[in-house]
């Protein structure tokens, strides 16, 4: 199995509205030296009723239609690069694929007198430079997949996640990464409720693991690390742990091991509360959420108090290496991952990833991915990281952000906030995001 | 005996694409392919470019030659499918090899009608369905100074064109008034011949053959109102039917081609059929048709190989819809769905003639019914998905009609997000 590359459209940022037809002039010219609109493979038209603009591109099938369509043996996928290749010696102008294809993705130029389809220009597609509003981004996250899916997913299959779990999403992805030579401490929470940590006998996990009070798991997991090191053995001590885990009940022993930097690798799954003992508010719960416990109804409008932020605390610890992460952005967590892998051997590093809960946030379980994109594209949950004794660092910079609305509209939790709430949440944003960049030397 | 699980008969669009299907899904099930054609599996709509040397003969082959390796599937080529017993689960083939099968498909295509015209069968022809055709009559053109073609459908407009290309002084007869009936109307029809007639090829429109007779190297071709033509080179284009003698003795149901329902599946038990054999479900009436177009045989072998292979993700085939997509000298003629207007559609037309540009749109209470266009940029998969979904057009009728390419496009791509 491969994965591959592939361009990535997204409307809302798209400014075809502007008269802005970057990306097809790029196409054209690199194409055929003309900025003729004719000659360009992408082609942005604009949506209906002032919807956002849409688009017809090829999007390079995995079970191409106008491969299956074609009698000339003109076009083929090709294995590598996921291509689908067009070979016009052999092409007969049959404009047969053009029936096959449902997204205007291979088209007939009546210049050229032949079709014409993307060819993603080797790798660095000419649009995706030319777009000025990042609304055309080259994906290239298939690389992950093809680099890892060999290694083993050292949890076991069927543990009992909500449908749309990202946090079960996180737990897999880092594991994998991180490997066999692991011990793995889940405090009560989600992670160990769906099964990794086990039962009737058996663990959830291919690796050892434990269930420590919601209190100890930074002072277990760092004696335990001195113990294989009096032994010799080179072995990650890992925390999966929750926000409250983490950031509440456990924060005296996660702040003692930072402090002291303690070999461990901690990565706190931020779903902002208790979820799995039935959506109760934690110190991670963001202003206005409504939670079981910070209830909506006449009086209360949800949370009346900020959420702390966990990330920027453990960065105060001066600890070895300290990032946030989000689901949506994975080859960014990977990057992130390795780095706190190889800060782990020499000290405490600690990963904060923001995990959206489907069950617990109330929007659909299809939506999670879409709902981490957005937290961090409307700078809720910025993507950067900090080295001990350097600056920190955004990684994903967000210039020109969304409103709040954007990510707050996705979630149940935020239905009843108002237009004061709203105002305020916003400006807990932009605060946040001085702050950090304060940290950056940006300001 | 030999036994295999599934057993494919015909190697073109529909049985391939249902072997690449039925692999998807299941990776170890023994397949068995048998084509009567001894050359490497090719598509039919290629030939006519074979015969113009346009297209090479070994570089149009549809699969790679390790594929049938890779995949484990059984290839047998130059034999042919005789006969079927149904209950025994058995067929037997031309070499007198006989095949125990769990499932059995029957994608054999189909074959040119040879018109019962007097003397025909007296006289040298040609018809162009086979590679073997497609060579002898490539190798005749170079020799030949004036052809005739009988059939102004795909084939015959196709085999002309090329046998023009090819230098021959060309005459085509067809019966009809127009060329490409049941994909162009009159007025579109008439700009496509036009065409020809630019391309000094002979249209001889409404015309009926009533003889044909040798003559020297040639023959003499005599029309109903008494005229008669000369050619040394003869081209029966009137239309193809599948040749089904091996199902005597079966319980499947025929009419101009196999019966299949919705899953392709044929009446008798563990049977099914695909393309240019089955008469299968229209998308717009009752009755089921022949459709004898590529993209429909493509669709069809893979809903009959994912009903083999109970795969759930099947849905039943939606019915047929006629797709055309012509080229001619250079031009570009496209039809998607129905091309007639009646009483119950809304009909709307917009003629160029002097740049020879054509639009028709048919829609019937606000959905796609037909497209059909001559020299006009047109993306015929997203006509052809806007009339299978019966998108409602109602809130962009008026930017469809004035630019259906961008609306198509704006739709298709809403509903993919
Ligand atoms: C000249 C020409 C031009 C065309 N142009 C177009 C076009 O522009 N657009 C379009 O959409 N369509 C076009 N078509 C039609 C298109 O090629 C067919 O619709 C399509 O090939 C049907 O595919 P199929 O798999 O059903 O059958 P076929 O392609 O006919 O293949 C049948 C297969 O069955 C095998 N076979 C036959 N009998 C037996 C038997 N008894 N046992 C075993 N094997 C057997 C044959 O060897 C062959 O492999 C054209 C056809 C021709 C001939
Ligand atoms: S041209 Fe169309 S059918 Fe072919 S790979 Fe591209 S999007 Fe898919
Ligand atoms: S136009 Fe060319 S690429 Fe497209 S189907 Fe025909 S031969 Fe193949």
């Amino acid at each position: 199995m491969t994965a591959y590359n592939t361009i990535a459209f997204d409307p809302s940022r798209c400014e075809l509205c502007n008269d802005c037809d970057a990306c097809i002039t790029a196409c054209a010219q690199v194409k055929s030296g003309s900025d003729d609109p004719l000659h360009s493979r992408i082609k942005i038209v604009a949506g209906f009723n002032g919807n956002p603009p849409e688009l017809a591109l090829c999007r390079q099938c995995g079970d191409p239609e106008c491969v299956k369509s074609c009698p000339s043996t003109a076009l083929t996928k090709n294995p590598d690069t996921g291509l689908i290749d067009w070979e016009k010696s052999l092409c007969v102008d049959c404009l047969l694929c053009t029936v096959g294809c449902s997204y205007g993705g291979i088209t007939y130029n009546a210049t050229l007198q032949h079709v014409a389809k993307c060819d993603l220009c080797d790798g660095d597609p000419a649009c995706v430079k030319a777009c000025p509003s990042g609304a055309l981004s080259y994906i290239t996250s298939a690389s992950i997949f093809n680099e890892q899916h060999e290694r083993e997913d050292l949890f076991v299959p069927g543990l009992s996640a909500c449908q749309g779990c990202n946090s079960e999403m996180i737990m897999r992805h880092s594991l994998r990464k991180v490997g066999p030579d692991t011990v793995l401490a889940t405090p009560p929470g989600c992670i160990p409720g769906m099964g990794s940590v086990g039962f009737n006998g058996t663990t959830g996990t291919k690796v050892p693991v434990f269930h420590p009070l919601l209190t100890n798991t930074a002072s277990m997991l760092a004696g335990l690390k001195k113990q294989y090191n009096r032994m010799g053995r080179n072995v990650t001590a890992m925390a999966l742990a929750g926000d409250g885990g983490a950031g509440d009940v456990g924060f005296q022993s996660l702040s003692g091991a930072a402090e002291r930097n303690d070999q461990i690798l901690f990565i706190c799954v931020d779903n902002e509360g208790y979820m799995n003992t039935g959506m109760q508010a934690s110190g991670s719960t963001s202003y206005g959420s409504w939670t079981t416990t910070t209830p909506v109804g006449s009086e209360m409008k949800g949370k009346r108090t900020s959420q702390k932020n966990l990330a920027m605390i453990m960065m105060n610890h001066n600890c070895e290496y300290v990032a946030t992460a989000s689901t949506a952005f994975v080859e960014d967590y990977y990057e992130k991952l390795d780095k706190a892998l190889a800060a782990s051997e020499r000290g405490f590093a600690y990963l904060h990833i923001y995990s959206p809960c489907p069950t617990g946030w109330r929007f659909p379980s299809s939506q999670t991915i879409e709902v981490c994109r957005k937290g961090v594209e409307t700078n809720f949950a910025p993507l950067w990281e900090y080295e001990r004794g350097g600056d920190l660092h955004f990684t994903h910079p967000i210039d020109n952000p969304l409103p709040v609305e954007a990510y707050l509209n996705l979630s149940g939790k935020y239905r009843h906030v108002n237009e004061e709430q709203l105002a305020c949440i916003q400006q807990q944003v932009n605060e946040r995001v001085r702050t950090l960049k304060r940290y950056a030397g940006l300001n | 005996m030999n036994t295999t699980h599934y057993l494919v008969a015909g190697a073109s669009h529909a049985g391939l694409e249902a072997v690449h299907r039925i692999r998807l899904v299941d990776g170890t099930s023994p397949i068995t392919l048998v084509t009567r054609d001894a050359h490497a599996p090719y598509s039919p709509t290629i030939l006519p470019y074979v015969v113009s040397g346009q297209s090479a003969p070994e570089r149009v082959v549809l699969r790679p030659a390790d594929y049938f390796l890779q995949h484990n599937i059984t290839l047998i080529s130059d034999n042919e499918l005789v006969s079927i017993d149904e209950t025994g689960k058995q067929v037997t083939l031309k070499s007198g090899d006989r095949w125990q099968y769990a499932k059995l498909l029957l994608a054999t295509g189909a074959d040119p009608i040879i018109p019962p015209i007097p003397g025909l069968s007296e006289t040298p022809f040609h018809v162009l369905r086979t590679m073997q055709h497609a060579i002898d009559l490539r190798d005749h053109a170079g020799k030949a100074k004036r052809a005739v073609v009988l059939g102004a459908g795909l084939i015959g407009m196709h085999g002309a064109e090329n046998l023009r290309h090819a230098g021959l002084d060309v005459t085509i007869v067809e019966m009809c008034d127009q060329v490409l009936p049941g994909y162009f109307d009159a007025r579109a029809a008439a700009l496509i011949e036009h065409a020809f007639n630019a391309n000094g090829i002979r249209m001889l429109m409404g015309s009926r053959v009533v003889r044909v007779e040798p003559l020297g190297d040639g023959c003499r071709i005599t029309l109903e109102n008494g005229d008669s033509l000369e050619a040394d080179l003869l081209l029966v284009a009137t239309g193809v039917k599948p040749q089904l003698d091996y199902l005597k003795g079966t319980s499947v149901q025929v009419d101009q081609g196999i019966l299949v329902d919705r899953r392709m599946r044929t009446d008798a038990p563990h049977i099914w059929a695909a393309g240019d054999v089955a008469q299968a479900a229209d998308f717009y009436g009752e009755e089921k048709v022949m459709m004898g177009i590529l993209p429909d045989a493509v669709t069809q072998g893979a809903v009959a190989a994912m009903d083999m292979t109970e795969d759930h993700a099947l849905k039943p085939y939606i019915g047929g819809v006629p797709i055309n997509t012509y080229t001619f000298f250079g031009q570009q003629a496209i039809s998607v769905g129905q091309s007639l207007a009646d009483a119950s559609l809304e009909e709307l037309t917009r003629v160029d003639e002097e740049n020879g540009r054509y639009l028709k749109i048919l829609l019937r209470e606000n959905r796609l019914q037909g497209i059909s266009s001559i020299n006009q940029e047109m993306d015929a998969g997203i006509m052809w998905q806007l009339i299978l979904r019966k998108v409602d057009l109602t809130p962009v009728k008026d930017a469809f009609i004035a630019r259906p390419l961008e609306t198509g496009r704006a739709l298709m791509s809403s509903t993919w997000r």
